[in-house]
């Protein structure tokens, strides 16, 4: 599946992976003590197994060619990634994947328990509204901020006419 | 040849304990924190990350404090943390379309559709010193902000060559259509052969030595290998980076990493298969190194002359010369093993030069016996060439 974020989603499947690509988006770019504190708010939190304890490694980033060509390696990125599972809901026990850039163990481990927790559709609703979505418009404002900055610089060169 | 030699376990343990101590300096000064370097020394960090070949500011900057300010040795360090870390993943390639811009330059468009923006620069700078940094505990003063320009934050900022594009007045990027089951080339885990391609290359260069590549392109601009470049487009900022994790099967974004990227325009009068149009070279950097960028670019585009018909006569073209010297990992390290020691092996340079002084003095006369060094130096192609 090559479904970039950028695309809009289509089928209701489709949906449902946009829907977990963005939280999952917010969560690894989230402040781990963000991540802390909702997890020490919640009300039951519920026993959690490491199924891939958290485990720190690379990924090759990867650029194109004069940005629209072929692929070429441009270098790594360091990464931390952990899988966990929680009590069983309606049968099926819920699976969370954390990946998160950088070397914070307890970072990608919140990342993969709130990635399971938000397929909890008892617990979807709350969650997206106190973590999710805030997470989410404090990236988008932030992003928003270092345009303003950056516009301060925006500058108007004027040729001049010569020999006139 | 190096010979392993034994003994001075004791010396080499107080040296570094010295050059532990040096590091650390006069004590009455408080230690360096590996957050103020982060923070402080910004572009030695994002040197560090692109030539170490490994996005991780926290370790760049352990890596200068360890290595006293040394950048060469810090990018060493982070090469063999590197060498330790599983490869998790392949990231998909990155939108630098799709970039947080925090700065964009074209020196080719004075009115660019998304504008010219400074954003944080030297450029147009007085290079005078300012004394006033020398002076502790100020206020620092916080940056303008200009009024939000109303622009979605992941609008997209179209690139000046896809501008161009439009009008077919240069050479068209595209992936080919066949790209997800192809691979892509790893000179970390395939050694260089040549001809190498040019997504090698590129690679090559993004974790090649920054003071090469930039006399090599100075090098260009000076006729050797001429290109006639205009810097189309030089941007810099932060790009999502997104893998697709085998238990997951679609893409997910690990976080944001900053990138500089440039985009040489350079002249072309045609060849038998392509209209005269602009071609292209191609810089991309982890972190914002902006002369490591645009000296990529114009190296990218010398050592392209095979697929434009272009005569190869300057070392900015010679693909075997320029790959084979731009890491600076293997550079420091072939140069810096002179001064470990080669006691057998002048041992047996002085033999021969006492036998030859010995031979010239009896009046035989002789041919230079096999094993000679052979030092003379080589004649370029541009001394022959008239």
């Amino acid at each position: 599946m090559t479904l970039s974020p950028h695309d809009e989603p289509a089928a209701p499947m489709a949906m449902a992976t946009a829907t977990r690509q963005r939280w999952m988006a917010a969560l690894a770019r989230a402040p781990r003590a963000r991540l802390e504190a909702a997890w020490a708010a919640l009300a039951d939190p519920p026993a959690v197994t490491l199924l891939r304890p958290p485990e720190i490694g690379s990924a090759m980033v990867r650029g194109r060619t004069g940005g629209t060509g072929p692929r070429f390696n441009l270098g790594e990125v360091t990464l931390t990634r952990c899988s966990v599972s929680l009590p069983a809901v309606g049968g099926a026990p819920l699976i969370g994947h954390g990946y998160v850039a950088g070397r914070d163990r307890r970072h990608a481990e919140l990342a993969a328990c709130f990635d399971a927790l938000l397929q909890d559709p008892a617990r979807h609703a709350t969650l997206d509204a106190t973590l999710v979505t805030p997470l989410t418009e404090a990236q988008a404002a932030a992003r928003r901020q270092a345009q303003a900055a950056a516009s301060a610089s925006r500058v108007d060169f004027f040729t001049l006419v010569r020999g006139e | 040849m190096y010979v392993a030699v034994k003994g001075g376990e004791a010396a080499i343990d107080a040296a570094h304990r010295q050059m532990a101590a040096a590091r650390r300096g006069d004590p009455a000064v408080p230690p360096l924190t590996v957050a103020q370097i982060r923070a402080q020394m910004g572009f030695a960090v994002a040197r560090v990350m692109a030539e170490g070949a490994l996005y991780d500011p926290d370790l760049a900057a352990l890596a200068l404090k360890q290595a006293w300010g040394d950048v060469a040795e810090a990018i060493f360090l982070l090469r063999a943390y590197r060498t330790t870390l599983p490869r998790l993943a392949a990231s998909e390639p990155v939108d630098t379309a799709h970039m947080v811009v925090r700065r964009r330059v074209s020196a080719a468009f004075k009115d660019l559709p998304g504008g010219q923006v400074l954003g944080p620069t030297f450029d147009y700078t007085h290079r005078l010193l300012d004394f006033a940094l020398a002076a502790e505990g100020q206020a620092s003063e916080a940056a303008p902000a200009a009024p939000d320009d109303g622009r979605a934050p992941d609008a997209p900022m179209p690139r000046v060559a896809d501008i161009l594009g439009g009008e077919g007045l240069i050479e068209p990027e595209t992936a080919p259509a066949d790209e997800a089951t192809a691979p892509v080339p790893d000179l970390t885990r395939d050694p260089l052969t040549y001809p190498a391609d040019r997504a090698t290359r590129l690679q090559a260069l993004a974790r090649g030595d920054e003071g090469f590549l930039l006399s090599l392109a100075y090098s260009t601009q000076r006729g050797h290998g001429g290109t006639h470049p205009f810097a189309g487009e030089i941007r810099v900022g932060e790009v999502a980076v997104e893998i697709v994790p085998e238990d997951l099967g679609f893409p997910v974004v690990i976080g944001d990493i900053t990138v500089c990227e440039c985009q040489m325009i350079n002249q072309f009068t045609g060849s038998r298969t392509a209209p005269p149009q602009f071609t292209r070279g191609y810089g991309l950097t982890l972190g914002y190194n902006e002369r490591k960028a645009m000296a990529m670019a114009l190296v990218d585009r010398a050592l392209r002359h095979r697929e434009l018909d272009e005569a190869a006569t300057a070392p900015a073209q010679d693909e075997e010369f320029v790959l084979s010297h731009a890491d600076v990992v293997e550079a420091s390290g072939f140069v810096q093993h002179l001064k470990l020691p080669h006691y057998v092996d002048f041992q047996a340079e002085l033999d021969l030069v006492r036998r030859l002084r010995r031979a010239a003095a009896e009046g035989v006369s002789h041919d230079a016996p096999e094993g000679a060094p052979e030092d003379a130096p080589h004649n370029t192609s541009a001394e022959t060439t008239p």
